[in-house]
């Protein structure tokens, strides 16, 4: 299913600091199509801050974004959409004031005459949302008043929506209970299978075992290694984390 | 994702009568404040308080503070806020004047009353203000200083830059192309008035219509026909009133005489003629009209909410929340710089006090009408409806003879009154803890 010919998104060498501190410290990693990488790292690693330049909400310091072979410059977040990257962060990033379809086309409304036609978007909401959630009904409200899970699913059909074929997901499933992260698996699997490659920034090591392919750990701004997830068990991740080292069997 | 409880209960709940007629029951609220003002008001002055005249006075005094209010929404909005818009719009109004009495006359050699020099001084007027409000947006959005202390120092900046431009002085206005923006002096007449009324009630009409329509198209559920129908007769119903009672509020006799005289000609015998509605009304009436659609019609003003509600939020969604805020801003400019014209007219002179302290009832305006502090809420007719109720506070407590001092204790005390209220409701609702 992954197709290893050539990689979707390649970042070499990347490194970011913050006044002095090195957040992120040369880091390589890379994506093909049809893929799920985990990232995995303590807090304060520098997974969600790698990540962050990648869709444009940082820029690096140093280092090279390759997608489909071609170095591009990501400056913001505009730069990022344009190359069909798209992200659901871990604090969702919504507009609480404003309702689901609103918020879904954030940024790329849907135009009449030059005026926002909304019905249309409510209508292009509504059958997005009966893909992803079909017990979705609250479309006039604003989203400040949905459950956690409404709207995560909100910003996972923003990213969804739009053709994404690379999908960034810090912690999808942080605040969501037992049947809506399998909600989100059952998505990733959908999304994987159409030939999107994901990052997903995770702290479950049950679900990187179970929905990633490869892992890449981080520890103090610095790649300790990446796995492929079927060749290790959980303890080899673990310890990778924990130590910061990958563990004897796998340091060819 | 699974949650459905809510939703489901919601709909199966009985709709009550303002649930159905979808109105806001906010707007409700201000308009029951501004009925009661009215009511006390009128037992109070034996019916003079909505007498034609009375009536016709407080809609042309709220309008430079109305027109700023729509502004100061789309600024209060996205978290920003203006603290120069008095001082903007007497820098503004200083430069209209300077350029109608001194600068144009002798640069262009143009006479005095010649209708291009108006035209020339309104435009740049409007420029010079859009350009003061875009430096305020590039220092608030480009280089990051709060938009409180850069507009607190353009309120002394620009109030005393006004100083300089007149050299202190007051300028006397007479061109009676400009008057014609103030008020009494620029009026549409009974006649003119009544179609332009009529007018606007098709327009409101078939916009109900076009909308539940659109909606249709898209297969949701509209309001039943009645709840349409009657929202559409109280809109035609408030129009076709305030057009008619303008239309009988008479010239006074001797001033029409004047006028027939200008012309060169004789007033017949029992000749009368009404004032009908002011221009500068309706220049508020579209500057509201237009920042509406704006609000709610346009990515611009989509965007302004939503940087209000998540600032964050707006930027990771690839807005240039930068220029964003120098449009705010410069849109603040513009409206000051319109407040100008039509607050000089009615005065017919610029002094250097003029717009003195007006951003702090620009600000109280938006605020009882709606408009919270901490960013992402507000309503353009919240502003104007604010606007309305202060004027028409103090013109009431003027008219019964209540002093100048006290007229202002009472202004900031239904102030805070209005967002104790709010708070209040929005803590019944759950909206809040």
């Amino acid at each position: 299913m992954i197709d290893r010919t050539k990689p979707l998104v390649e970042m070499r060498d990347i490194s970011i600091s913050f006044g002095g501190i090195k957040a992120v410290d040369q880091v390589s990693i890379d994506l093909f199509p049809g893929e799920v990488v985990g990232l995995l790292g303590h807090n304060g690693a520098g997974k969600s801050t790698l990540i962050k330049c990648l869709s444009g909400a940082y820029q690096k310091d140093h280092g090279q974004i390759l997608v489909n072979g071609e170095e591009v410059e990501i400056n913001n977040p505009r730069d990022a959409r344009d190359l069909n990257i798209e992200t659901i962060y871990q604090t969702l990033a919504l507009a609480d004031n404003l309702d689901a379809a609103s918020n879904l086309f954030l940024g790329r409304e849907i135009k009449k005459r030059g005026i926002v036609d909304d019905a249309k978007m409510e209508a292009e909401a509504r059958k997005i949302m009966g893909r992803l959630n079909p017990n979705f009904r609250k479309f006039n409200v604003p989203v400040s008043a949905l459950s956690g899970g409404q709207r995560q699913s909100v910003a996972i059909a923003r990213a969804v929506y739009f053709n994404a074929k690379i999908l960034i997901m810090d912690e999808p499933t942080a605040a969501l209970g037992p049947h809506e992260t399998q909600m989100v698996a059952e998505l990733i699997q959908e999304l994987k299978a159409q030939g999107l490659g994901i990052f997903l920034i995770e702290h479950d090591i049950h679900n990187v075992m179970k929905l990633c392919d490869r892992a890449s750990v981080m520890k103090n701004g610095q790649l300790v290694g990446t796995v492929d997830v079927k060749k290790v068990t959980d303890d080899d991740i673990l310890a990778m984390i924990i130590l910061g080292k990958k563990p004897s069997h796998l340091a060819a | 994702m699974s949650d459905q409880g809510l939703s489901d209960q919601s709909s199966v709940k009985r709709r009550s009568v303002i649930d159905t007629l979808e109105i806001d029951v906010r707007l409700l609220g201000m308009l029951m404040a501004f009925a009661a003002v009215a009511v006390v008001f009128t037992i109070w002055t034996g019916g003079t308080f909505v007498g034609p005249r009375n009536v016709f006075n407080i809609a042309v005094q709220t309008v430079p503070v109305g027109i700023m209010a729509c502004g100061m929404v789309f600024v209060i909005v996205a978290r920003h806020i203006d603290l120069s818009v008095g001082s903007m719009l007497a820098m503004c109004s200083a430069i209209m004047a300077m350029c109608q009495t001194a600068w144009l006359p002798t640069v262009f050699g143009t006479e005095f009353g010649n209708p291009a020099v108006l035209a020339a001084t309104v435009v740049i007027g409007l420029a010079f203000g859009t350009l003061m409000g875009a430096v305020t947006g590039w220092l608030v959005g480009y280089q990051r200083i709060p938009s409180f202390i850069v507009t607190l120092g353009g309120l002394f900046v620009w109030r005393n830059v006004n100083w300089f431009t007149t050299n202190g002085q007051s300028v006397s206005l007479t061109d009676p192309n400009l008057l014609m923006f103030g008020g009494t002096e620029g009026v549409l007449g009974s006649t003119a008035s009544w179609i332009l009324g009529f007018v606007a009630s098709a327009v409101a009409v078939w916009g109900i219509v076009a909308s539940r329509r659109n909606k249709q198209s898209h297969g949701f559920i509209v309001k039943p026909v009645w709840a349409e129908t009657v929202m559409a007769g109280l809109i035609v119903g408030v129009i076709l009133f305030f057009v008619g009672w303008l239309s009988r509020y008479p010239i006074p006799a001797a001033k029409l005489k004047r006028l027939f005289e200008a012309r060169g000609e004789v007033m017949p015998d029992g000749y009368t003629a009404m004032h009908g509605l002011p221009i500068s009304v309706l220049i508020l009436i579209a500057v509201g009209v237009l920042m509406t659609v704006v609000a709610r019609k346009t990515t611009f003003g989509r965007y302004i909410f939503a940087t209000g509600g998540n600032p964050d939020a707006a930027e990771l969604s690839g807005i240039n929340t930068r220029v964003l805020t120098v449009k705010i801003f410069a849109l603040m400019g513009f409206l000051c710089a319109l407040a100008a014209l039509v607050a000089q007219a009615r005065l017919q002179s610029h002094g250097n006090d003029i717009g003195m302290l007006e951003e702090l009832r620009v600000i109280a305006a938006a605020v009882i009408g709606g408009t919270a502090l901490a960013g992402g809420v507000g309503t353009i007719y919240g502003a104007i409806l604010g606007a309305l109720i202060m004027q028409s506070l103090q013109s009431g407590m003027a008219m019964v003879g209540v002093d100048t001092p006290f007229q202002n204790i009472v202004v900031g005390l239904v102030l805070i009154i209005a967002v104790w209220v709010d708070i209040l409701y929005r803590k019944r609702l759950g909206l809040s803890k």
